[in-house]
This record gives structure tokens, sequence and C-alpha cells, in this order.
């Protein structure tokens, strides 16, 4: 077995996926997620059907899959923390992890055990809601590369959310702590990126009025950066394609949105993993003093 | 097999291992003695590669733990003191995760767990949930799933604590065959007596040093300086007191509260000295009943130096 299939497939990622896979609770939540969905594409299309003159049409299926989308996201943004936060400090909690830390297990197949095991389940909630997104490709609209983007979002975001939680439960010893930690994060990728954007693009506009009288194209990157980082905003920017990338222009950014979102989730994603392999166990080298 | 060379570890101001030095050979038993914070699990956890040192380290079979603590572990197995089981995890299913995380084949795996069921007597509870185990049991199968890679040495902390005592007597048993499979051991155990029948050497440990080293017999002479002689006489006591007082090497005698015929004399000779003693008490005239030593056991010697603390 090579070292990169090692690291993926692995006793740790199995056990993970055998006792997850077991618990009823986890197919009560996939059961009721495919159940609230559908229930909203019904009342979706009951609204445009029954209080609109002109039927189903293809944009009222855009924006299903818009609805179906941003839905989706939110699960992802609600329920990855809970799902990985407490994917290292639930062990400590239950003494389980000093022994699994004295096997031969290395560190980063531990950890990414851990955060695979979590997102399986996560993509699986995502495949099984496949079959909801042929009532849009029925009434046309979305294309699947459209299709292709919203999922390729959806796994980015997932992975990096699911790396960061698995990176508190590393540093954070209680669970609770760690969870609290993650749904923080989560709450300034989504709410306070926004604030903090305006709040930039005011400064931005209020200093280029005060010095040259007038408002200017500039190169200021920052308000793109803040903005990619959010999840929600950069997904729909993506999706809507026409949506602030000529208000970014202005100021200077000519890049597409997915691509800086890529590089930020991935830049996120890869970080505060290698932060929790290191982390993972104690460093036995003695540090030097003086 | 064990090297362990200036061993410390500080926790902010408190030190908890200071300068511990100890050599322990293949295939010993090794009882690790001493009150609670003395450093026991402090020295395990530095073995079993989960705690950095602050100064010095330890070598296993050759190996520092310090800088190469992956080979380290595929020659310890390691039982904490406190530890959980999964839920909804079946015990084969449980011993099979762990052979599979020390990258054991399945086949081997499937031929080993049998094996060890046995040893820890387990064999009726293959396809239980670990979790509906009683505490004697998940001992025994922590232990189980600390030998599945058939390592050299095994790290027990304290693998007697809370368990009943029909439940101990199946873990000295156990210890007992491991023994004999010439495991190199080494235990905490606050249950001292268990200690003394299984173990080949004791060291005792109290505020992060290693106060006395060696076997039973070796600790008690090393921690114990004085013995104590009980004399029953039959008569005439007073005459007796009198009599042992004068002897340079009696320090203390005290007369034993229920029976007014028994003196209990702390004593410093050596044992040509008591003989002596002994044959001047016959031509002094005293009706002695009997002489005799009274037995010290490890219980007696812990609760001699942890009295300190209490």
């Amino acid at each position: 077995m090579s070292r990169l299939q090692s690291l993926l497939i692995n006793p740790v990622l199995n056990k993970e996926i055998k006792l997850r896979f077991r618990s009823f609770k986890n197919f009560l939540g996939i059961f009721l997620f495919l159940a609230i969905c559908g229930a909203v594409c019904l009342a979706f299309i009951y609204t445009e059907t029954q209080f609109s003159y002109d039927g189903f049409t293809a944009e009222d299926s855009k924006n299903l899959f818009l609805l179906l989308s941003m839905g989706q996201l939110g699960l992802i943004v609600f329920i990855t923390p809970g799902l990985t936060a407490g994917a290292i400090s639930g062990e400590r909690e239950k003494q389980t992890l000093n022994i699994m830390l004295t096997t031969q297990q290395s560190s980063t197949s531990i950890i990414l055990s851990k955060l695979f095991s979590s997102l399986l389940y996560l993509i699986l909630m995502l495949v099984a809601s496949l079959p909801l997104y042929s009532i849009v490709f029925l009434y046309g609209g979305v294309s699947p590369q459209t299709v292709l983007i919203m999922f390729g979002y959806l796994f980015l975001t997932m992975l990096a959310i699911g790396s960061i939680g698995i990176m508190f439960s590393t540093l954070i010893k209680r669970t609770i702590i760690s969870t609290i930690t993650t749904y923080g994060t989560m709450l300034f990728l989504v709410v306070g990126t926004v604030i903090l954007f305006l709040i930039i693009i005011r400064l931005i506009v209020g200093f280029s009025q005060g010095t040259t009288g007038g408002p200017q194209s500039t190169d200021h990157i920052l308000p793109y950066i803040v903005l990619v980082l959010n999840p929600a905003v950069s997904m729909l920017f993506s999706l809507e394609t026409n949506s602030l990338v000529y208000e970014f222009q202005q100021i200077g950014v000519d890049w597409p949105f997915w691509v800086g979102f890529t590089i930020a989730y991935g830049a996120i994603t890869l970080i505060t993993l290698l932060i929790a392999i290191k982390k993972l166990r104690p460093s036995m080298r003695r540090k030097k003093k003086g | 097999m064990i090297e362990i060379v200036n061993l410390t570890k500080h926790y902010g101001s408190f030190t908890a291992l200071d300068h511990l030095n100890l050599s322990i050979e293949k295939g010993t038993v090794f009882g690790f003695v001493g009150p609670n914070g003395a450093g026991k699990s402090t020295t395990f956890s530095i073995l079993a590669t989960l705690l950095a040192p602050s100064e010095g380290t330890a070598y296993i079979n050759g190996i520092d733990v310090t800088k190469d603590p992956k080979q380290v572990r595929k020659l310890i197995g390691y039982v904490p003191d406190f530890f959980g089981v999964y839920d909804k995890f079946k015990v084969h299913e449980y011993l099979d995760f762990y052979g599979a995380s020390y990258g054991i084949p399945n086949e081997e795996r499937k031929a080993v767990i049998p094996q060890l069921l046995e040893l820890v007597n387990l064999t009726d509870k293959t396809d239980s949930y670990v979790d509906l185990l009683s505490r004697g049991m998940k001992q025994r199968l922590c232990l189980a799933r600390a030998l599945i890679h058939d390592p050299e040495l095994l790290i027990l902390d304290e693998p007697a604590s809370g368990l009943d005592p029909r439940a101990r007597v199946e873990m000295r048993g156990i210890l007992r065959e491991l023994k004999n499979m010439d495991k190199t051991i080494i235990i905490s155990s606050h249950i001292l007596p268990e200690l003394s029948e299984i173990c080949d050497e004791l060291g005792v440990i109290e505020n992060g040093q290693l106060i006395a080293h060696g076997n039973v017999r070796q600790i008690e002479n090393q921690l114990q300086a004085q013995k104590v002689l009980q004399v029953k006489v039959t008569e005439n006591i007073e005459h007796a007191v009198s009599f042992f007082e004068d002897d340079p090497n009696v320090l203390e005698i005290t007369r034993d509260e229920q029976d007014d015929m028994l003196l209990q004399l702390s004593y410093q000779g050596t044992e040509e000295d008591q003989v002596a003693l002994l044959k001047k008490a016959v031509e002094h005239g005293l009706a002695i009943l009997t002489l005799s030593q009274k037995q010290t056991n490890l219980e007696d010697i812990f609760m001699e130096i942890t009295k300190g603390d209490e």
C-alpha cells in the first residue's frame, strides 16, 4: 500500500466510519435533512405555480437551484463544526486518545482520518440530495457546469471548516470550548466578513473622497480578500456571475471569485491541518534554553 | 532494557520528576511504588512517548524516547491508569482496530485476537460491546490490547485500581503468565503486597526521586534501619523492662495495650546481637515465652515513607 493510500485508508478511518454509521441518529439526520429539502422544493414549486401567471419557468428553476445550494451551504456551515470540533478533544475526554497516540498511526493519518470520516457523512448527505436537483434539470435554467461549481464550493467549504474544527479540537482540551470557538470562527466568516467588507469599502471611499475630492479607481485588494473569505457571498457571486464583478473591476481586482475563494480556503485547510498534525503529539525533543 | 538518565519534568514551578536515574534489565518485572503525585505516572507517560521530559532522557532497548519515539512505540504496550473505550464497538473489533493501528496484517490479527482473549479470559465476550463490559473486564481487555503487537516492554499504570478482590486475583494471574512469557513489565500499584508477590525488583519513588531500589528484602533493609522485636513474658514484666532498657541496641520499649505481658522493642542491633540478647535474657532469669521479630511488609513500609504527606 502506498504512503498516500495508507494515509487515506487506515484503521482510524475504518473505525470512525464504522462507529459513525452504526449510530441511528446519523441516519435520522440524513432522513430529516432530505425531508426538509424536499419540503422546501415542493413549497417553492407550489408557490411559483399557484401565485404566478407564467407557471414554473426556467428562471424559477434557477432560483430553486440557488435556494437549494444556499440551503446546503447553510447546512455545511452549521453541521461541520459540530462534527469536527470534538474529533480529537472528544477522544481526549473519553480517555481514548493516549492509547491511540501510543500506536504506530502517524499524526497525519489520525488527523486526516478524523477529517475525512466527518466529511464523508456530509458528502453522503449531499449525494443523497442529488435527486432533488433533478427537479431543477427537469425545468432547465441551470447547466451541469454550474452544478459542478456549486459542489466544488460546498466541498471546499466543508474541507476548510472541517479543518478549522479539527485544529481547535486538537489545540483546545475541552470539546465544548472547541465547538464554541469553531462556531465563532464560522460566524466571522459568514457574517463578520460582510460587516468588515462594508466598513472597509466605507473607509476606502471616504479616504478617496477626502484626499482627491472624488472616487477613483485604486488597486485596493483588501475588500476582495475579505469577501472571498465569505463562502455564501463567494458562491452566490460565482453562480450569479454578473453581481459585483464590475464593482471589483472598478477598484482594480479582476480575479473571478472562485479563484480567490479556492486559494483562500485551500490555504486555510492546509495551514489548519498542519497545525493540528504538529500539535497532536507532544514534541519529544526538548527546547534548548537560552 | 530500560535506562532512565537524569529524567526531570517540571510543570511550571512544580517538579514532578527530579533527576530520576534507573536501570531495568530485560525480563524483569519491576514494581514502581510511591504515594500519589510521586512521579510514577509522569515517568510512565514519558516512557510511553506521551510526554516530553524537561531534562534527561530514557532509553528503551537503546532507543532514545526523545529522539525516536516512533521506534519506541513499536517496543511498548501501554496501559494507562485511566482509559476509556469506544461505544458501539465489539471486543474483537476493538482489538482488531488496535492491531491494524500497529500495522499487523489482517490474517495475523485473526489468529492473534482469540489467543489474547483466551489469555485475559474474555473468550466468551468476543461479540460483546466493549462499553458494556465490567471494569475488571475492560482492564483485562486493555491489557490484551497492549499485547496485540507482542511488545517487549509492558508499561502498566495502576492496572489493579478500582478492581474488586476477584478481579485483582485474575489480573495477578495474568501478570504471572506474562512474566513466564519473559516480558519486561513495569507496573505501578498501591496494592503493595501484590507487587511484592509478582515483582522481581521494586523502586520506591517520592517527590520525583528514587529513594530505594532493589528486591523486596533489599527495599526493606534500605528503608527500615530498625526492626521491632516482640517479647512475651509470663511473669515479672517490670524486671524484663529494666533488663532490656540496659541494652544499648534497644532504642525504645513500648508495652502492648491489649496484652500487658507483651513488650515491643525498637531494636537496631544485628542478628548476632539479637542472639546474644536472647541468651543473656535467659541467663538473667527472665521468663520469656516468645521472642520474635515483627513481620513488616511493603504496606508498612509504604505507610512509613508516605506518612509525611498525611
